[in-house]
């Protein structure tokens, strides 16, 4: 290599005291600073649930403390082979780079590029799907036509035992006055799950007549003290869940934006300096690859545990 | 340059190996959530999981990231920060083994 005034050292050959080039070393310090970032909210995320209230994990009302009794696994689980299946085409990009073969190594870029794309179009769907899912609380049990159509659970607290009586479901319709407000929401219940483990149920939960009897029911302001839907605000689980999984989801959107760039521009940096483009590629999918180690440990933490 | 390309092939080999153990793995991981008996049994399923997802990082970093052909000082960096992460993950643990027994025990769920 014709080494020129400007040339900056070891951009290209190994600096002898960390023996990779600069880039590399740079991306991997940054990499190490994503462990601690990752690491302080893996750790808030075990804080929070080993302190949670019995009954309140993952949200008021679950038969188990399961974060899949509110997630999709299925949906996850697609997003776990998506996310490895792009850390592979990332690889082979990189690799056929290095054979000299830059329409491959493109094309395989692409490839990178559409699979974290449907990485985040299910993520779409699942943070949807929470989203548009409601926990309503009520001061006493909500009896409509004489019929008693909320749960109950009773958690003991310091200050002795608390009744919490509760409905998760979908608001179908909002119906409003002349003014604007809110009369009432045509609010579709959940088909209720059967309790297993401890949970504390009240006598009047063993029924069977609440599975799934009351298609839809009209909730008025004044009926409930408190309606959150799932999102971050719904419950400490939803609020942890949608923190690490949002920051792992902006992670992919930087990705496919510095992916993008490489795609539009890769064809003038190519014929200037082909072993640089590649290096690139290698620093791409070093980062690539982090992301995909971080989703391999948020999945069985957050859904199967 | 023949046993360049040898060589390569079987590099692009050992990437799709990597790939299948980690299909196979995430499926083991989803299937053995489904498992009742495990599932009731927490700090096992917690183990399990943890277990399965350390290998299948563990095989993303050493082959994916080449981390296992690193011998500079990349390595011990990272070292002292998984060391780091650790100590962040027990740190929790650690401190609410701390709670001592009184009337606000029912509110946490312990001494039961």
């Amino acid at each position: 290599m014709s080494a020129a005034a400007t040339e900056i050292p070891y951009d290209m050959e190994p600096h002898p005291l960390t023996r990779m080039y600069n880039g590399k070393f740079g991306i991997w310090l940054f990499l190490a600073s994503e462990i601690m970032l990752f690491g302080a909210l893996f750790s808030s995320y075990v804080l929070l649930r080993v302190g949670a209230p019995e009954g309140t994990w993952p949200i008021i009302g679950a038969p188990t403390v399961l974060g899949h009794e509110i997630l999709n696994v299925p949906l996850a689980a697609l997003n776990t082979v998506i996310l490895i299946s792009s850390s592979v085409t990332m690889l082979m990009s990189w690799y056929y780079l290095k054979e000299n073969k830059f329409s491959r190594g493109q094309f395989f870029l692409l490839m990178t590029v559409l699979l974290s794309c449907g990485f985040l179009v299910v993520k779409y769907f699942e943070y949807n799907s929470k989203l548009h899912h409601y926990l309503v609380e009520f001061d006493a049990p909500l009896v409509v036509d004489g019929e008693q159509v909320s749960y109950s659970r009773t958690y003991p607290t310091a200050e002795g035992e608390r009744t919490v009586h509760y409905l998760h479901g979908h608001i179908t319709e909002t119906v409003k006055d002349e003014d604007g407000y809110v009369e009432y929401y045509k609010f579709a219940a959940d088909a209720r799950k059967p309790d297993h483990g401890h949970a504390h149920d009240d006598g009047a939960d063993h029924g069977d007549s609440h599975a799934g009897a009351h298609p839809e029911i009209e909730l008025r302001p004044s009926d409930y003290r408190r309606m959150s839907n799932w999102g971050p605000a719904g419950s400490t689980f939803t609020g942890i869940y949608f923190t690490l999984t949002g920051l792992h989801g902006l992670h992919i959107v930087g990705g496919v934006v510095v992916m993008v760039y490489f795609l539009l521009t890769g064809g003038s940096m190519w014929k200037k300096l082909p072993d640089k483009y590649a290096n690139r590629i290698e620093c791409t999918g070093l980062y690539w690859h982090f992301v995909d180690l971080v989703w391999i440990f948020l999945f069985p933490v957050l859904y199967l545990l | 340059m023949a046993a360049n390309a040898e060589a390569h092939q079987a590099e692009l080999k050992k990437y799709l190996m990597v790939f299948g153990a980690l299909l196979v793995l995430t499926a083991v991981t989803v299937g053995v959530s489904y498992i009742p008996w495990l599932a009731a049994n927490h700090v096992l399923a917690i183990a399990v999981a943890l277990l399965v997802a350390g290998v299948k990082g563990s095989l993303v970093a050493c082959y994916f990231m080449h981390l296992l052909d690193e011998r500079g000082m990349i390595f011990w960096i990272l070292a002292l920060c998984v060391l780091f992460f650790i100590t962040l993950l027990l740190l929790p643990v650690v401190t609410s083994s701390e709670v001592v027994a009184g009337h606000a025990d029912k509110l946490y769920g312990v001494g039961k």
